[in-house]
């Protein structure tokens, strides 16, 4: 879905942002949970994946967003020290410290991968933190790798076409 | 007699090193000629491609294609090979994942060309000349290759049936896949020819593998000596072994060097980068930005370190060129 929504909408006006955004079931999905029913309105463009830790996070989903369409990806912990699984958050530090550089070098723009630690009383911040980066994300424009991956792979048609071409003068 | 079963083997961006492997089998490379018939090998025999169109589609029984593709002349010759061949097999890091020559993957061709064709300190080209694919005098014109703008896996440009991993590929691990190719009975299509378990598990220094690192600094080979008994990665060295495919013996640790994880990853893992930068940065021992980030810098190229063999084929496959 995200693949051919990132088509139609990539480079044309109406464009927003699509935002990956990996919530921690204690305490930041809960905040997220809770803007909703307090009717705090943010910026809706962070789609939710839940999962039961920040730790949980693997460097390798937060790849497969951008390649699959991402425009931005959000991981959302509990605060340092209060994490369900005592070091889960570290972890996820420990990784995003060094992975944070390794998607630069890719050529992706440090705003378009944030980590934050919002706890589950933080309503309010949820609503900050997603507009701040949607802004971000925002003014960078779309990344739109699968666009750009489909771009990368024209240069192999040339030769396609010149060897059917061959072909054909081969065969008549 | 019935003619032997036929194979080809070609070279596209390598180093010969796995065409150097082929010539380790050492008498083994007898037996290998008493059962198939090499009909296509660029680097030690002279047939042309010519001698490859003559053949009838899927007339060659196996095509063993090592090196990254990053030339249009590179995708013809694999294109002919893949309509030739029955059985195509990905050789060698390079053709499986990109290998060394996917770094290229890090910068943009113009970057690449500007840099060979007139920066380096050996370039001596006051014209700034760059290769053209055409060229024309009186009355000849000639087409010749052109450089991709991304260096590509084999499955990325052709199908593949299977891949044989490594920088390079083992000789026990040529001799088992021949082996299988002659038995006939083929395994699935897509399957790795080496076993599907980390490097770790052959490791002879494996029982010496805490279950808890913690790491306080990250050393490198050139700068401090390796304790020749305890697991590599205990000692702070980056070993991708936990991250790796087993298939090679162990041998860089066997030579008291750390794994770089030439066999790639095994096949639960997606990015094998991603997957051993988690694992290892994880086990990190700081709690705060600042102590994590000092220990982090014994890592001073994340990229070169955790992508090297494996950039074309990773999640991102190129930097984005905005
Ligand atoms: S981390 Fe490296 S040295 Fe340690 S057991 Fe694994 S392969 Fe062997
Ligand atoms: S130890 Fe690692 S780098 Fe060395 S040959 Fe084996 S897989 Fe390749
Ligand atoms: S449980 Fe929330 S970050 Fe670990």
């Amino acid at each position: 879905m995200l693949l051919d929504e990132n088509k139609s909408q990539s480079g044309s006006q109406g464009w927003q942002p699509k935002i990956i955004a990996f919530f921690c079931n204690w305490c930041t999905y809960t905040a997220a949970d809770l803007a909703g029913v307090s009717r705090i309105k943010h910026a809706p463009n962070a789609r939710v994946i839940r999962v039961m830790c920040s730790g949980r996070v693997d460097p390798q989903f937060i790849l497969d967003s951008f390649a699959k369409g991402a425009d931005g990806v959000l991981v959302g912990g509990c605060h340092p020290g209060d994490c369900h699984y005592q070091e889960g958050n570290y972890k996820c530090l420990r990784r995003f410290q060094l992975f944070k550089r390794v998607v630069e070098s890719f050529g992706i723009n440090k705003d378009r991968l944030r980590l934050e630690w919002i706890s589950a009383s933080e309503g309010d911040k949820v609503r900050l933190v997603i507009n701040d980066m949607v802004a971000k994300v925002k003014a960078l424009g779309p990344l739109s790798l699968p666009k750009k991956f489909s771009e990368w792979d024209k240069e192999m048609n040339i030769i396609e076409e010149k060897i059917a071409g061959k072909e054909e003068a081969v065969h008549a | 007699m019935p003619d032997k079963p036929k194979i080809a083997m070609y070279w596209c961006a390598s180093c010969g090193g796995c065409e150097e492997s082929v010539v380790d089998l050492a008498e083994d490379i007898l037996f290998v000629l008493d059962n198939v018939d090499i009909i296509f090998w660029p680097v030690a025999l002279d047939f042309k491609k010519s001698d490859v169109e003559k053949y009838k589609d899927v007339e060659i029984v196996a095509s063993l294609i090592n090196g990254a593709i990053r030339s249009t002349e590179q995708e013809e010759m694999v294109r002919l090979l893949r309509k030739k061949s029955k059985v195509i097999i990905a050789y060698g890091a390079c053709a499986q994942l990109g290998g060394i020559p996917a770094l290229a993957n890090e910068f943009q061709k113009e970057e690449i060309l500007r840099y060979v064709y007139e920066e380096a300190p050996s370039a001596v080209n006051p014209d700034k000349k760059r290769p053209q694919a055409q060229f024309k005098d009186d009355d000849r014109e000639t087409e010749l290759p052109e450089l991709w703008d991304t260096v590509r896996t084999l499955e990325q440009v052709i199908d593949v049936d299977y891949y044989l991993p490594g920088c390079p590929p083992s000789s026990k691990l040529l001799k088992e896949a021949v082996l299988v190719l002659l038995s006939g009975i083929l395994p699935s299509k897509g399957t790795v020819l080496a076993p599907d378990l980390a490097l770790c598990e052959e490791c002879p220094r494996k029982d010496t593998k805490p279950t808890d690192l913690s790491f306080t600094e990250f050393k490198r080979p050139n700068m401090h000596n390796i304790d020749p008994e305890k697991c590599i990665l205990s000692q702070g060295f980056i070993c991708i072994g936990p991250a790796t495919r087993s298939g090679c013996g162990a041998m860089c640790i066997e030579g008291n060097m750390p794994c770089t994880g030439c066999y790639g990853p095994t096949s639960r893992v997606k990015d094998q980068g991603a997957k051993i930068l988690s694992s290892i940065t994880s086990n990190i021992s700081g709690k705060t930005e600042k102590e994590i980030d000092a220990i982090l810098e014994g890592i001073p190229d994340p990229v070169g370190t955790f992508y090297r063999y494996g950039m074309a084929g990773s999640l991102l496959r190129k930097k984005v060129d905005f």
